[in-house]
């Protein structure tokens, strides 16, 4: 059997955690855990892109991570705390497929994701590249979670995850896109929940809920 | 240097206007500084036609045959459209429904938004082009809502998400191009993104990453192309927004997301060397022309009709690129060209009937044409020329993209014909009566700006009738390139 460097075992084991948090996210009916988790997520991925920027030597990854670092742990958590406290919303809603079912298809969709990224997972050369799979997996997961959630809220943390889920794919196949593409996608979050905020406030304003089954009325008529 | 001018412009007019919006001239700066970024657009093109294509900061932002027209017509279309927005939202303010910090929202995001674009037209890195697209939806999310009905609201989440998710699968495409152009061009970093890098070695990228690739990219880019069945932001997004945003978001954002999925299709198909990325492109194409087709039928509100009517032109130029080969891609660009400055004169008319009927539903808006002929004329005018009717220009296009359709994919061409002879008579028989039924309505207290209305309709019969050597010339270069020659 191969022997797998230590440092490598790390970023693994990270990148397993990282699936798991997905699955503690599909569960996850409180919309404050929710944030805390997703806090979480950042934090695993600025250690393991550090890792990986210490194991490589590159050093646009360790800016990179600090980058992570500042907004998906500290910055991003803060403004989604400090919206669910103005906005009091604290629980979502039943989702639209019970929680055992939406495991279930979870389960079915890493097996699809892992199905996906064989491919590219053989021509990768980078040291990290069995972890493709698992932000594939990812990038998934998230999506399945906006579709089954109803709260705006939990809709934005599940986008905000997808989009971790696909740094790290970038991370693993390709030890990230050069700087000055990342930095522009940093500042497109960063716009992207600072509009949120406005928003949120728009819609309560206007429904008194942050309730997406208001925002229905939009549809062909007959 | 006009470079410069032309990306520097907007970006300071969006910060200036973002402080000094609510001024009482901001509609007078707002067009000045939408005809600075197109005298800066000008001078590039005139430069472009004597020394040829231009490669600038480092490479990292370039003009060839494919997209020097789309900038001009970008500038162009975003200073008529200032034009047209500086009495249409003086008249809005007076009617009370907008604030004056919703006012100042609003040209700053204008300004922004014509930088965004200008941006994604013009970069030669992939994923800067990706990060002005994202930033094109930012900037206009809180424009769709700037109403805050409810109904704006809801189009303005749906825009945010599925633009937002779409836009998501679009950068894991680019993730994957990098992957695979990292393999050939070392990882130097910066320029495995550049385009012109990766055209130049397309034929050695990897096929099984690009083809994986593409797919994303064409789901990404594709819904904000808005075609079927990604389309369903678009309608509400027109409908719900004010008149000027749905103009550009119609005639200029949806030219955009087209030049991206095109830019990387070229790169695909040279590595694949087979017709994947053509029989997808003609299949969304096709779908969303049909569906769009149908749809309009059930339309009761203006705004949503000719939002219909643009995911279908946006069907038949996805099918026309899809079919490729040097005529087929003309038409494509020209159609661009045409449909871009048609829908947003129609828009333009749109917007003052609805302010005059205070409302915007069809059955409301009657006998335009007593009450103000040259709104009635515009908006018949128009509609004509988006049907296709000859002299103007789209009658020229469509028939190119038909002739070419009947030769090398003759099983579309009865679907297609058939969904523009239901697109008509939806259409046709929605904005006769808006034109020339019985009113009883009074003439609009305002002079409305149609300077425009007619600036763009003179250019698309222009274009039916005759194409300026130099256009025709970028329209074939530009056909070629992404022939992949």
């Amino acid at each position: 059997m191969n022997h797998i460097p230590f440092d490598l075992q790390i970023i693994n084991a990270l990148a397993a955690l990282l699936l798991l948090l997905s699955f503690s996210m599909l569960s996850q009916r409180r919309i404050v855990s929710l944030v805390n988790l997703l806090a979480m997520q950042g934090l695993l991925l600025t250690v393991a892109t550090l890792m990986v920027a210490w194991r490589t030597g590159e050093t646009h990854l360790y800016l990179s991570g600090l980058l992570t670092f500042a907004l998906k742990v500290v910055f991003l958590p803060w403004l989604l705390h400090r919206l669910i406290r103005r906005l009091n919303v604290y629980w979502d809603t039943e989702p639209l497929l019970n929680i055992p079912g939406t495991m279930l298809v979870g389960v079915l969709i890493v097996v699809f994701a892992f199905g996906l990224a064989q491919p590219i997972a053989e021509l990768a050369s980078t040291a990290t590249r069995n972890a493709i799979g698992i932000a594939v997996a990812v990038i998934l997961l998230s999506f399945l979670m906006m579709i089954t959630r109803s709260k705006a809220m939990s809709q934005v943390v599940g986008f905000l995850s997808m989009e971790n889920g696909l740094f790290f794919g970038a991370m693993s196949a390709t030890y990230g896109m050069p700087m000055v593409v990342e930095l522009g996608i940093a500042l497109d979050v960063l716009v992207a929940m600072l509009v949120l905020g406005v928003f949120f406030f728009q819609i309560r304003e206007q429904f008194d809920s942050l309730d997406l089954h208001h925002l229905e009325s939009l549809k062909e008529r007959d | 240097m006009e470079f410069l001018i032309l990306l520097g412009t907007p970006l300071f007019g969006a910060l200036y206007l973002g402080f000094f919006g609510a001024w009482r001239r901001a509609p007078d700066v707002n067009v000045g500084l939408s005809l600075i970024t197109l005298l800066a657009a000008c001078a590039l093109t005139a430069r472009v036609i004597e020394h040829g294509d231009l490669l600038v900061a480092k490479e990292q932002f370039f003009i060839d045959p494919f997209n020097v027209f789309l900038v001009t017509l970008t500038a162009f279309v975003g200073f008529t459209t200032a034009l047209f927005s500086r009495p249409y939202m003086r008249i809005e303010r007076d009617h009370g429904k907008l604030s004056a910090r919703q006012l100042k929202l609003y040209h700053s995001m204008y300004q922004l938004f014509m930088a965004t674009m200008l941006i994604a037209l013009t970069t030669n890195n992939l994923g800067l082009m990706w990060v002005a697209m994202e930033a094109a939806t930012l900037s206009t999310v809180l424009l769709v809502t700037l109403y805050r009905t409810p109904a704006s609201l809801e189009a303005g989440w749906k825009y945010f998400i599925l633009c937002g998710v779409g836009i998501a699968q679009a950068l894991f495409g680019t993730i994957l191009l990098y992957f695979a152009a990292e393999k050939v061009l070392g990882s130097a970093g910066v320029d495995a993104l550049l385009w012109t890098h990766l055209n130049a070695v397309k034929g050695q990228l990897e096929p099984a990453v690009l083809s994986l690739a593409f797919v994303f990219l064409l789901v990404g880019y594709g819904t904000k192309v808005g075609l079927a069945p990604l389309h369903n932001w678009l309608p509400d997004a027109h409908a719900e927004g004010p008149t000027p945003i749905s103009a550009v978001l119609s005639g200029l954002l949806l030219n955009v997301a087209i030049y991206a999925v095109v830019r990387c299709k070229i790169l695909v198909e040279g590595s694949l060397g087979s017709t994947l990325p053509s029989n997808m492109l003609m299949g969304f194409g096709l779908l969303s022309v049909v569906l769009a087709a149908l749809f309009l039928w059930r339309q009761r509100d203006i705004k949503r009709l000719f939002a219909y009517s643009s995911i279908e032109h946006m069907g038949i130029i996805t099918f026309a690129f899809g079919m490729g080969g040097a005529v087929a891609n003309f038409a494509a660009l020209l159609h661009m060209t045409v449909h871009s400055l048609t829908k947003s004169a129609i828009f333009f008319t749109v917007g003052h009937a609805v302010q005059k009927s205070g409302s915007q539903q069809m059955g409301d808006i009657r006998g335009l044409i007593t009450t103000n002929p040259t709104i009635g004329w515009g908006l018949m005018l128009g509609s004509l020329a988006i049907l296709g009717m000859p002299p103007f220009g789209v009658f020229a296009s469509e028939f190119l993209i038909l002739t070419t359709a009947m030769k090398q994919q003759p099983w579309a061409t009865p679907i297609l014909l058939l969904a523009l002879a239901v697109a008509f008579a939806a259409i046709f028989g929605r904005v006769q009566p808006m034109v020339f039924g019985e009113t009883s309505g009074k003439r609009l207290p305002h002079p409305p700006a149609l300077l425009p209305v007619f600036a763009h309709l003179a250019l698309v019969l222009m274009l039916g009738l005759y194409i300026p050597p130099y256009l025709a010339d970028w329209f074939r270069a530009a056909a070629r390139l992404i022939g992949g020659e």
